[in-house]
């Protein structure tokens, strides 16, 4: 039974299904208060996590956000059902934390994750197709460097505890979102009290489409970045249909929510400076490739037990708080002064440090693994 | 006389990378193994693709794929 509901839920129709449910939930989360074009972002949501903690002190992008909770959650009930819990580490888990920060440093100059990026698209925000078309850039970037060998190394199984521990942290920080204890005077748990942070929908809503959404990917593999990448690497349309159906549904839910608004300049939490929003996601698009998977599916990932994936998302937590502290975060267009926002110098020079460290990766972690002949004994 | 990918504990697609490499380079019969459900479907599926029939058995928690035309 459990094999057979696996295939079903693996064929194309399910991953579909799976897209368009996310197409759904996003307009609707936004309905419910989340910020707009903001739905679900994982980028973005890590980033309010990191602030709503401490680790930054950007005081508009600050609060626990419970979409992410249940994303690792979904993903660690639907494991469990399935008997697809296994734990695993040990695949260059230092490379993954760096290759995380840079992806969000990446993520944040053009203000979003692929999921975002989509969803800003279906918005009528047409940034979302530089985002989008760096993102596409930096995966055929990581597709080369695959081709050339490229890889981080096995895992390794290991005790059960250890999977575990992503989801205990995201159960610690539900109970921090429910109590909000405050630890210090003037000090964390930070809530926003304007801006993005202060946007969202209630706690049970966010948390109970996070719980949906997780289970729903980890049984589809749902992932951004590697429908992109599969489509280049070998002409394979699997993931991409579910990555279609999204944007598509969200685009309809928002025209029938009235959430559309074309156009480049002004957009809500966006900036028009093309070139960063283009290279931006380039950035993070080939530290998720080279990582082997967006932010969300490595989310799923760490709640089925993947440890390695667990220290992507903890990079990219840490990434948000450099990001915000040494500003290298876009800045969003200024509508009453008509001024074009972007990223500041120094979030220039981390994109491109970033592309470069990404670079180094690429070319310096290259092992070949071959079939083995069972004749000779060699490789083949 | 079998050939053997042992894919366990590599990241996706590195799995695929190295199936199709085998199919293109490898005498059939070929053994892929894999340790994760995610791993065997994309193997799977690749394989599939690539014209090639595919049996899969169960080893304890993991997975042995046997591809062959």
């Amino acid at each position: 039974m459990s094999e057979r509901l696996t295939r079903f839920f693996a064929s194309h129709s399910r991953l579909i299904l799976a897209g368009a449910t996310i197409g759904v939930l996003a307009p609707l989360l936004q309905k419910a208060g989340n910020p707009p074009n903001m739905g679900v972002c994982v980028a973005c949501f890590e980033r309010d996590i990191a602030g709503a903690l401490g680790l930054h002190r950007a005081s508009v992008v600050q609060y626990i956000r419970p979409e992410i909770i249940g994303f690792v959650l979904g993903a660690l009930i639907a494991a469990l059902a399935f008997r697809e819990f296994k734990t695993r580490t040990g695949s260059a888990p230092i490379v993954r934390f760096v290759l995380g920060a840079f992806a969000m440093i990446g993520a944040l100059a053009f203000l979003g994750c692929p999921w975002r990026a989509l969803l800003r698209l279906a918005g009528g925000d047409l940034n979302g197709i530089l985002g989008l078309a760096g993102l596409a850039v930096g995966v055929a970037i990581g597709v080369q460097f695959l081709k050339s060998g490229y890889n981080l190394g096995r895992s390794h199984k290991t005790y059960p505890a250890v999977g575990w521990i992503m989801p205990i942290i995201m159960i610690g920080l539900l109970l921090l979102r429910i109590f909000r204890p405050q630890f210090s005077e003037g000090g964390p748990i930070f809530f926003s009290e304007s801006g993005p942070g202060s946007f969202h929908a209630p706690l049970w809503i966010s948390l109970g489409a996070g719980l949906l959404i997780g289970f729903l990917a980890q049984r589809t593999r749902f992932c951004t970045m590697g429908s992109i990448r599969d489509v280049i690497l070998m002409g394979d349309t699997h993931l991409v249909s579910g990555v279609g159906a999204l944007v598509a549904v969200a685009f309809v839910t928002n025209l029938l929510l009235g959430q559309v608004s074309f156009g480049f300049f002004g957009q809500p939490m966006a900036h028009s400076s093309h070139l960063w929003n283009l290279l931006g996601m380039a950035l993070a698009g080939l530290a998720f490739t080279l990582a082997g998977g967006c932010p969300g599916r490595q989310l799923f990932l760490s709640g089925e037990g993947d440890g390695d994936a667990g220290i992507f998302v903890l990079g990219m937590i840490v990434g948000a708080g450099f990001a915000h502290n040494f500003a290298l975060a876009g800045k969003p267009d200024n509508v009453a002064d008509a001024v074009v926002g972007g990223i500041s110098i120094a979030g220039m020079v981390a994109v491109i440090l970033g592309l470069v460290v990404c670079l180094v990766i690429g070319f310096s972690m290259r092992r070949a693994y071959h079939a083995r002949s069972e004749k000779t004994g060699g490789v083949i | 006389m079998t050939n053997t990918v042992d894919a366990r504990g590599l990241s996706c697609p590195q799995p695929v990378i190295l199936t199709r490499r085998a199919i293109q380079t490898a005498e059939f019969p070929i053994e892929v193994l894999v340790e994760t459900v995610t791993s065997r479907e994309n193997v799977r599926r690749a394989a599939e693709k690539a014209g090639c029939r595919v049996e899969i058995e169960a080893m304890g928690d993991e997975f042995k794929l046997i591809i062959s035309r």
